[in-house]
C-alpha cells in the first residue's frame, strides 16, 4: 500500500512542478510590466527598479522560476501585486469560501445525481430514464454565469425568495458578529452556535450551489446510469439473476456497488471543474471566494496570485485524483496493491 | 423425461433466433448442445430458466420440467426454481461471480435465499465444495483470487448444494485449460452419477462432448439439424453441417484434419 | 426499445442511414438542430433583418427596446439589433469551435497515434505532457493563457487550442495503443508491411470512432468555454457579437431588460445542448457491439 502511494504521490508531485513551470512560463510572456503595475502610474524610475528588484524579476527566468520553488516548500508564494499581501495568506482567506461552495454543490449534486441515475436505470427508456436523461443533458450544457443571472432574476428580483449575494446577511454583523476561525460562514456558523447567521448562510448558499452544481450534477447521473447499465450487462450479473435472486435484490445488492466506482472518480474530476467554475459565478453572486480572487487577479495581471491560484488548484486536483486512487483500491478488491 | 422443449420460437423483434422443434433431457441424462457461436444455444438454456425475455426476447412454444409448463409461468415462480431445480453455469467462471463479493457470500446467500436455514447453509456450502474436491476455505475468497477451475468447481458445487435437478453448462469448459477441461468433465460425469443430475451441455468442442455426452443435438442458425445417441451422430452423421462440423476438428498426430 | 448485446464474433447488419435516424429519435432531433445551427452561421448575413447591427452601427434612438415585431429580440444599450447579434453570434460561435477542433484533431491525432502505436519512450513522454495540460480543467488554463494575450477572439481560439488537444492525443493514443496490440497488427509486421504503412492504413482507421464522438459533443464544450471568456473580458471584444460578451453587457441593465442576457445565453444554451446530444447519439449509434432493436 504505501508503495503504491509514494509512487502515485511523487508522480503527482512531478505533474503539479509541471503546471507550475508552465503558467510561469506563460505569465512571464505577457506583454506588461507587474512591476509597474505594483508601483502604480505614477511611479518614478528608481522606485520602479526597485519593484522590479522586490518582485525578483531582474533575474533570469530559469532562476525565478527555481526561487519561486523553493519559496513554495517553505510557504513563500510571493507577493500579490493586487493585495500586497502574501498569496498564501491570500489563499488562506479566500479559499475556504469557494471550498464551502464547491462542497455544498457537489453534495447537492450527488445527493440528487445518484438516485436520479438509478432511477434513470431501473426504468430504463421510459419516463422516468427520458426526464433524468433530459435534465443531466440540460445541466452540462447550462453556461453557468447566464444560469446564475437567470436564477437571481426568478427567485431575487421576481419571487423575493432567496437573497441576492453575498453569503450571509451583512447586517447581522452588528446583531449577531460572526466569529470567524474556517473563513466559512456556514461552519463557523455552526460552531459557535451563531444560529441567525447559520440560517442567513444557508438560504445565500442555495442559488450558488445550485449554480455550481448543475455541470458535476449532469455528470454524475449520466455516469452512474452508464455504469449501472454496464453492470447489469456483466456475466455476474446474469449469474445472480439465474440463482433466482429477484430483480430489485440484482439491482440493489449486486449491481449496484460495482457499478458505484466509477462514480467515485467522476466525483473528484467534477470537483476540480467546479473549482475552476467558481471563477464565474463569485463575481455574479459577490461570494468572497478564490474564484472572485482568481477574476481580480487576472484582470490586474497579478502573476504571483494567478499562479498561486493555479498551483493550489492543481494540488488539490492531485490530492482529490491521489483519494480517488486510493478509495477505489479499497471499494474494488480487484485492484491490487502490491 | 426430465426437461422437453417443443417448437421453441425465441425472437428479437422480427429477428428469429432460435427455431427449435423437439429437445428431449432424460433423467441422468448428458445431452450436448452443439453448434457454432450464434447459433443459439446460449439463449435456448436462458429460455429454461425465463432469462431470454429480460434479455429483450420473445419466447413461444413449450419448455417443460417433468411436466411443469415453464413458458409463461409467472416470475415467482421462476425465481423459485431458478439455482434451485435447475441451475446454470457459465463460460467464463471468474468473472461469474460479482468482483465485490467473497465467493462464499453468495453461496450462502443463494442456498438462504431457498429456504435453507442459515447454519445448515454452512454445513451444506462446506459438504458441496469437498463433494467438487475443493477445500471449503475457498470460500473466503475474492473471485479473482480463484483460478478458473477452481471458480467453475465453485459454481458446481452451488448447484449441488441446491440440490439442482437439471444442470444448464454453456460452454462451461471453454475457457479453461486442456487438462483442467478434463478434470471439470470427470466432475459432471460424477455429478450425474452421484447427484443423478441431468446435464444439458452446450459447447462448440466436438471433441469434448464425444467424451461426456450421452446423445447429442446439433443446432445451426436456431435450428436442430441433426440429434441422436454421440457415437451415431458423430460416426455416421446424416446433416451435411454435421459432417462439416465433424470434419473441421484438428487430429492430433495427422498434421491436418480428417 | 430493447437492447441486445452482440456476443464475441457477430456482427451488427449493416443499416441504411435513415434505419439509424428513425431508431434513434434523440439523435435525429439533435442533428437536425444542428444543421439549423450550421445554416443560421452560414447564412446569418441574409437571414439578420439589420446585419449592420452585428458590427459598431449605433442608433441613439432606439436603445433598450423590448422585444417586438422590428425587434425580436429587442435592441441593445446602443440600439443594435438584438437578434441580429445573436445570429452573428452564431458564426462567431461555431467558428470557434470548429477552429479549436480542428486544431486539437490535427495536433493530437498524429501525436497521439504515434505515441500509442510506437510506444516506449515516445508514449511516456507524450503522456507525461498530456497529464500536465489535463491536470486540471481547460478552463483554469485558458483563463490563464488568455489573460496574458490581448483579449480578442483569435486569442481565446488560440488559449483554447492549446488547452484541448492533449484530450485527442490522450484519446488517439488509447485507441492506437489497443489497436496496436491485436493480433491482426503483428500479423501485418510479419507480413514486412512497414510501420508507417500500418499506422496509416490500420491503425489509424480503428481510432477515429471515438474521437468523432469526442469531437461532436466538443463543440458545445468549446461554445461555452468561449462564451465563458468573453464574458470575463476575455475574449471577444465589443463590438464583434460574441454571445457570451452579450451576456456581460447585459448583466447591470439585467432586472428590468432582461432580453439582453435572456436571449444570447439561450443560444449558448440551445448550442450547446445540440451538440452534446449530439455525441450522446453517436456514441450509441457508432458503437459496434450494439444493436438497438425496435419492439
Amino acid at each position: 500500500m504505501t508503495q503504491f502511494l509514494a509512487r502515485r504521490v511523487a508522480l503527482g508531485l512531478l505533474v503539479v512542478a509541471g503546471v507550475v513551470v508552465l503558467t510561469f512560463v506563460i505569465a512571464r510572456v505577457v506583454p506588461g510590466d507587474p512591476a509597474s503595475n505594483w508601483v502604480g502610474p505614477h511611479a518614478s524610475a528608481a522606485q520602479l527598479t526597485a519593484a522590479r528588484h522586490t518582485l525578483g524579476l531582474d533575474r533570469p527566468l530559469p532562476v525565478q522560476i527555481w526561487r519561486y520553488f523553493r519559496g513554495v516548500i517553505t510557504g513563500d508564494w510571493g507577493l500579490s501585486i493586487h493585495t500586497h499581501q502574501p498569496v498564501l495568506s491570500d489563499l488562506a482567506t479566500r479559499a475556504p469560501a469557494s471550498l464551502e461552495l464547491v462542497g455544498a454543490a457537489l453534495l447537492l449534486a450527488l445527493a440528487l445525481g445518484i438516485p436520479a441515475g438509478l432511477a434513470a436505470a431501473r426504468w430504463r427508456d421510459n419516463a422516468p430514464d427520458v426526464l433524468v436523461r433530459l435534465a443531466s443533458v440540460f445541466g452540462v450544457s447550462m453556461p453557468s454565469f447566464w444560469f446564475a443571472l437567470i436564477l437571481q432574476l426568478v427567485f431575487f428580483q421576481r419571487l423575493h425568495l432567496l437573497p441576492v449575494s453575498g453569503d450571509y446577511d451583512p447586517s447581522l454583523n452588528t446583531t449577531h458578529p460572526l466569529a470567524v476561525h474556517t473563513h466559512m460562514p456556514l461552519i463557523d456558523a455552526l460552531a459557535s452556535g451563531n444560529w441567525p447567521v447559520f440560517k442567513s448562510s444557508i438560504t445565500h448558499l442555495i442559488l450558488p450551489a445550485i449554480v455550481v452544481g448543475s455541470y458535476p450534477g449532469g455528470v454524475i447521473t449520466r455516469m452512474v446510469r452508464a455504469s449501472i447499465l454496464d453492470t447489469l450487462g456483466e456475466d455476474h450479473v446474469r449469474m445472480v439473476r439465474a440463482l433466482g435472486f429477484p430483480e430489485r435484490t440484482v439491482f440493489a445488492r449486486f449491481a449496484l456497488k460495482p457499478a458505484l466506482n466509477p462514480v467515485i472518480s467522476v466525483t473528484a474530476l467534477v470537483f476540480a471543474y467546479s473549482l475552476a467554475n467558481t471563477f464565474l459565478v463569485e463575481a455574479i453572486f459577490d461570494w468572497g471566494g478564490l474564484g472572485s480572487y482568481a477574476a481580480d487577479a487576472i484582470q490586474s495581471l497579478d502573476t504571483p496570485a494567478i499562479i498561486g491560484v493555479t498551483l493550489f488548484i492543481a494540488l488539490i486536483y492531485v490530492a482529490a485524483n491521489l483519494l480517488v486512487d486510493v478509495l477505489q483500491a479499497v471499494f474494488d478488491p480487484r485492484i491490487g496493491l502490491q | 423425461m426430465k426437461l422437453a422443449l417443443r417448437d421453441l420460437r425465441i425472437a428479437f423483434g422480427r429477428r428469429t433466433v432460435v427455431a427449435l422443434d423437439e429437445l428431449d433431457l432424460e433423467e441422468e441424462e448428458i445431452v450436448g448442445l452443439v453448434g457454432e457461436s450464434g447459433s443459439g444455444k446460449s439463449m435456448t438454456a436462458l429460455a429454461v430458466l425465463g432469462l431470454a425475455g429480460p434479455a429483450g426476447a420473445t419466447v413461444q412454444g413449450s419448455i417443460a420440467l417433468d411436466g411443469l409448463e415453464l413458458v409463461g409461468l409467472p416470475e415467482r415462480k421462476l425465481r423459485d426454481l431458478r439455482g434451485r431445480r435447475v441451475a446454470m453455469i457459465f463460460q467464463s467462471p471468474v468473472s461469474a461471480f460479482s468482483p465485490v463479493f467473497r465467493v462464499g457470500d453468495i453461496f450462502i446467500r443463494a442456498l438462504r435465499l431457498h429456504g435453507i436455514a442459515r447454519g445448515d447453509a454452512v454445513a451444506r456450502a462446506q459438504e458441496a465444495l469437498r463433494e467438487v474436491l475443493l477445500g471449503p476455505d475457498l470460500l473466503h475468497r475474492y473471485p479473482h483470487q480463484l483460478s478458473g477451475g477452481q471458480a467453475q468447481r465453485i459454481a458446481i458445487a452451488l448447484a449441488v448444494a441446491l440440490r439442482a435437478e437439471v444442470l444448464l453448462a454453456d460452454e462451461p469448459t471453454s475457457a479453461l485449460d486442456v487438462t483442467v477441461q478434463a478434470e471439470i468433465i470427470d466432475l459432471l460425469r460424477l455429478l450425474r452419477e452421484r447427484e443423478r443430475m441431468s446435464i444439458l451441455f452446450i459447447s462448440h468442442d466436438l471433441a469434448v462432448v464425444a467424451q461426456l455426452c450421452d446423445r447429442v443435438a446439433v443446432m445451426r442458425s436456431g435450428k436442430i439439424v441433426e440429434a441422436g445417441p454421440t457415437e451415431n451422430v458423430l460416426q455416421r452423421p446424416t446433416a451435411a453441417y454435421t459432417s462439416e462440423l465433424i470434419a473441421a476438428v484438428p487430429r492430433l498426430g495427422t498434421g491436418r484434419t480428417a | 426499445m430493447t437492447e441486445v448485446v452482440l456476443s464475441e464474433g457477430e456482427l451488427a447488419p449493416p443499416r441504411s442511414l435513415r434505419a439509424v435516424l428513425r431508431a434513434n429519435p434523440l439523435l435525429t432531433a439533435a442533428a437536425a438542430l444542428g444543421v439549423v445551427l450550421v445554416l443560421v452561421a452560414l447564412l446569418a448575413p441574409l437571414i439578420a433583418p439589420h446585419p449592420a447591427d452585428a458590427g459598431s452601427a449605433t442608433h441613439p434612438l432606439a436603445t433598450f427596446l423590448p422585444p417586438s415585431s422590428h425587434h425580436l429580440f429587442g435592441t441593445d444599450p446602443v440600439g443594435r439589433d438584438l437578434f441580429s447579434r445573436v445570429l452573428y453570434g452564431a458564426r462567431i460561435s461555431l467558428a470557434v469551435a470548429a477552429a479549436v477542433i480542428g486544431f486539437s484533431i490535427l495536433v493530437g491525432l498524429p501525436l497521439g497515434v504515434i505515441a500509442g502505436a510506437l510506444g516506449g519512450i515516445a508514449d511516456t513522454v507524450l503522456m507525461r505532457i498530456t497529464d500536465i495540460f489535463l491536470a486540471f480543467p481547460a478552463l483554469l488554463l485558458a483563463l490563464a493563457l488568455a489573460s496574458v494575450l490581448t483579449p480578442s477572439v483569435t486569442n481565446a481560439t488560440i488559449a483554447i487550442s492549446i488547452t484541448w488537444w492533449p484530450w485527442y492525443a490522450r484519446l488517439a493514443r488509447g485507441q492506437a495503443a489497443s489497436v496496436a496490440g491485436r493480433p491482426f497488427i503483428a500479423a501485418c509486421k510479419a507480413l514486412g508491411l512497414s510501420p508507417t504503412r500500418t499506422m496509416l492504413r490500420h491503425v489509424l482507421p480503428n481510432s477515429l470512432t471515438p474521437i468523432i464522438v469526442q469531437a461532436s459533443a466538443d463543440v458545445g464544450g468549446v461554445i461555452l468555454t468561449a462564451a465563458a471568456l468573453s464574458f470575463l473580458g476575455l475574449g471577444a471584444q465589443d463590438p464583434t457579437p460574441e454571445w457570451g460578451l452579450m451576456v456581460n453587457q447585459g448583466q447591470a441593465y439585467f432586472a428590468t431588460q432582461w432580453w439582453l442576457v435572456t436571449f444570447p445565453g439561450a443560444a449558448i444554451l440551445i448550442s450547446a445542448l445540440a451538440f452534446n446530444l449530439l455525441g450522446d447519439g453517436l456514441r450509441d449509434v457508432l458503437d459496434p457491439r450494439r444493436v438497438v432493436e425496435r419492439r
